[in-house]
């Protein structure tokens, strides 16, 4: 066998892979969106816009990917600055951090609507504190932003860790005597962590944020058990277009909303956090 | 290929044969029926409900698809082995040309609900279907809730002034509002505009979609809303907030409130929705028997559609299916706890004076579930939302009117009968 066709052919079952599984239903999901009995059609998409929740579900979808995203990169960076500072536990501490990963999101929000319900934890503290009289209705349609909140502490929780795996093997990745040249002109550890961490982890934060940003916009499982259908969300009309409202070309047109923003997230933070040409580690 | 053919043509022969055999041998009449398809419940009513028919009884429950099948099929040859067709409303009134007229049966001695008996007409002079049994929604209410009720009503009769005026004191007085509606994803909230509030205000469902009787009926709705525990749109089934007592008032499907009373029978009651305007709307979940025009052996159809009514026969069908009777069959008091206190609410819905049937949607195939949401977003909006009633009646008016014409549905009951699809004034 020749060498040069060895990579191609250990590529090729992956490859076969994602062109069954993803780009024939992502075709087969494009052409259902714009098709309808009389053939080409732009009635699913507006179908879609004009129905009286979509703007608010794009608009909730976005501005919690917009809020959620950055804490977790925040957080993410701390988390991952201080584990790799450490020099012993550093093990046992990133199996903690990385526990709530091995949950799927429907586990993640249910935990949370165990905290947040009526009869849940916190009410249940509340009312043994004496704080409040009786058990408050926290997940209510007429308080959305607590259930925007929750959302929000839910989604930090779970997955905030795999931004985290990813700097942290990062930063392992920074040589040690770029810190080293930086100490010896006098820059403090603020300075160190802006001048030489941030820059170099450049790709590592490119992929996180691609991966994280993608998922926030297709939050569902979390959003569904902690708000039911108060809170409208684009993967939650998707799912409700296609099974309970029977309408497959108005859900495939959602998927197709998603599918672009997710693209042009992706393309932004490609361009955005580009590493320069010659300038690898 | 050949083969392929030769086990075919095999097979039907000895499909035939063995239907022609069973055909001679077998003097039973077939009872085709939509309803009591779970195993457990077609086995009582083959053993329990059945068993009593001289002749015997060929009980074949099946799946919607093959049911309408076999019916149609044998309404195009003229001649078939169904012997009684049993289903719902909406199936029924589908061949209302197929159906023996069943005026000439003897009732005497029952008497079946009129509203019912009227609906089995489908529209016409004659008896086409006879009513077999029901469901349907009611209200309950925790019993410490009726020393709050207005004064002068009678829980029985109750309006939708009264019941706002209940709601009102039980918030007021109690501290809390107690009133609860099943508003959450899987609750039935879009039946209540449907069945009951837009029929009892409107005397439609459909047509007067966006007429001002309609908008009254919505005021009102909202006016209720005020007095509705706010977890009202975490609920799907209201037996568990009645059980823990977040609620005190509720309306839902019986089926969905019968734990409330198997659990604690002595401390909730059950009552008929209350009446608007123009009567008291409610959604019977209604079946029917029907003798096809094609039946083998129309009087030994007939005989069992008659066995089908006597008391008896209603009891162990209720026992069988948790349908209700639709008779004034009297019921027994080995009955489950929850049977026993919601059979009397039923009765005394369907049965008064002002009992006004509005159905469930028929000949929308799979359009139901946007149907549905018609309803379930003009509540999303006006009532949740606090949008402009009528801004919201009048847009949602044009999707029902688009959906109603794609589906080509005409009119069903409370609606007057339409020509084409069902239209909306």
């Amino acid at each position: 066998m020749p060498q040069r066709a060895l990579p191609y052919l250990l590529l090729l079952p992956a490859t076969l892979f994602l062109l069954v599984f993803f780009l024939y239903p992502f075709l087969q999901i494009a052409i259902l969106a714009f098709s309808s009995p009389e053939g080409f059609t732009l009635k699913p998409f507006q179908t879609m816009t004009t129905h009286w929740k979509f703007g608010t579900t794009l608009w909730n979808t976005i501005l919690l990917t917009a809020i959620i995203v950055p804490i977790q990169l925040v957080m993410a960076l701390a988390m991952a600055t201080i584990v790799t500072k450490l020099k012993t536990g550093r093990n046992a501490i990133l199996y903690i951090f990385t526990i709530p990963l091995g949950l799927s999101d429907l586990a993640a929000g249910i935990i949370w609507l165990a905290i947040f319900e009526q009869s849940g934890f916190l009410n249940s503290v509340l009312v043994g504190l004496g704080i409040v009289e009786r058990p408050v209705l926290f997940l209510g349609y007429q308080n959305l932003w607590v259930i925007f909140v929750a959302v929000i502490l839910a989604e930090v929780w779970r997955a905030t860790a795999i931004v985290m795996v990813i700097l942290v093997s990062g930063m392992g990745l920074i040589p040690k005597e770029y810190y080293e040249a930086a100490e010896v002109f006098g820059a403090g550890p603020w300075k160190r962590f802006l001048k030489v961490t941030l820059p170099m982890l450049r790709p590592s934060l490119q992929t996180a944020l691609i991966l994280r940003t993608i998922a926030a916009f297709e939050v569902f499982a979390v959003v569904v058990a902690l708000g039911g259908t108060t809170l409208p969300v684009l993967m939650g009309e998707t799912f409700n277009w296609q099974f309970a409202l029977n309408d497959r070309n108005v859900a495939a047109a959602y998927a197709l909303v998603i599918l672009a923003i997710s693209i042009a997230s992706t393309l932004f933070f490609l361009r955005v956090l580009r590493t320069p040409k010659g300038a690898t580690i | 290929m050949k083969r392929t053919l030769r086990i075919l043509a095999g097979t039907t022969l000895a499909i035939s044969m063995a239907t022609l055999t069973a055909g001679i041998a077998n003097a039973q009449v077939l009872f085709w029926s939509s309803q009591a398809a779970p195993v457990e419940e077609t086995q009582k009513m083959r053993e329990q409900v059945l068993k009593g028919f001289e002749g015997g009884v060929d009980f074949q429950p099946q799946e919607p698809g093959p049911f309408i099948t076999r019916i149609e099929a044998e309404m195009q040859a003229g001649s078939g082995s169904i012997g009684v067709v049993g289903a719902l409303h909406g199936d029924l009134s589908r061949y209302a040309d197929n159906w023996v007229d069943l005026s000439g049966i003897d009732l005497s001695g029952i008497e079946v609900s009129p509203a019912f008996m009227e609906l089995g007409k489908l529209g016409t002079s004659e008896q086409k279907y006879l009513p077999w049994m029901q469901a349907t929604y009611v209200m309950a209410a925790n019993k410490e809730a009726l020393p709050f009720l207005p004064e002068g009503a009678d829980i029985n009769a109750l309006t939708y002034g009264q019941l706002v005026a209940w709601a009102k004191n039980l918030a007021e007085q109690t501290g809390s509002p107690k009133f609860g509606f099943p508003a959450g994803p899987k609750g039935l909230k879009h039946r209540f505009f449907q069945g009951f509030l837009l029929p009892s205000y409107a005397g439609s469902t459909v047509t007067k979609f966006r007429s001002a009787e309609a908008e009254a009926g919505w005021t009102m709705f909202k006016e209720l809303w005020q007095y509705a525990n706010p977890a009202s749109t975490n609920y799907d089934f209201m037996q568990e907030p009645l059980l823990n007592g977040d609620v005190w008032l509720a309306f839902d499907h019986i089926a969905r409130l019968g734990e409330a009373f198997n659990q604690r029978p002595d401390d909730f009651v059950a009552f008929p929705a209350p009446a608007g305007p123009m009567g008291r709307g409610f959604m019977p979940v209604l079946a029917g028997v029907a003798i096809p025009k094609g039946a083998p052996d129309i009087e030994a159809s007939k005989a069992l559609v008659r066995y089908m009514i006597q008391p008896e026969t209603q009891v162990a069908t209720l026992l069988a299916t948790n349908f209700f009777p639709v008779t004034d069959a009297a019921l027994p008091a080995a009955l489950s706890k929850s049977a026993q206190a919601l059979g009397p609410a039923v009765t005394a819905m369907t049965s008064a004076d002002d009992a006004l049937p509005a159905l469930l949607p028929v000949g929308l195939g799979d359009l139901g579930g946007q149907f549905n949401q018609v309803y379930i977003d003009t509540f999303e909006r006006a009532v949740l939302a606090g949008q402009d009633l009528r801004q919201v009646l009048d847009q949602q008016a044009e999707t029902l009117r688009a959906l109603m014409v794609q589906a080509n549905a005409p009119c069903w009951l409370p609606d007057a009968p339409s020509e084409g699809p069902c239209p909306v004034e």
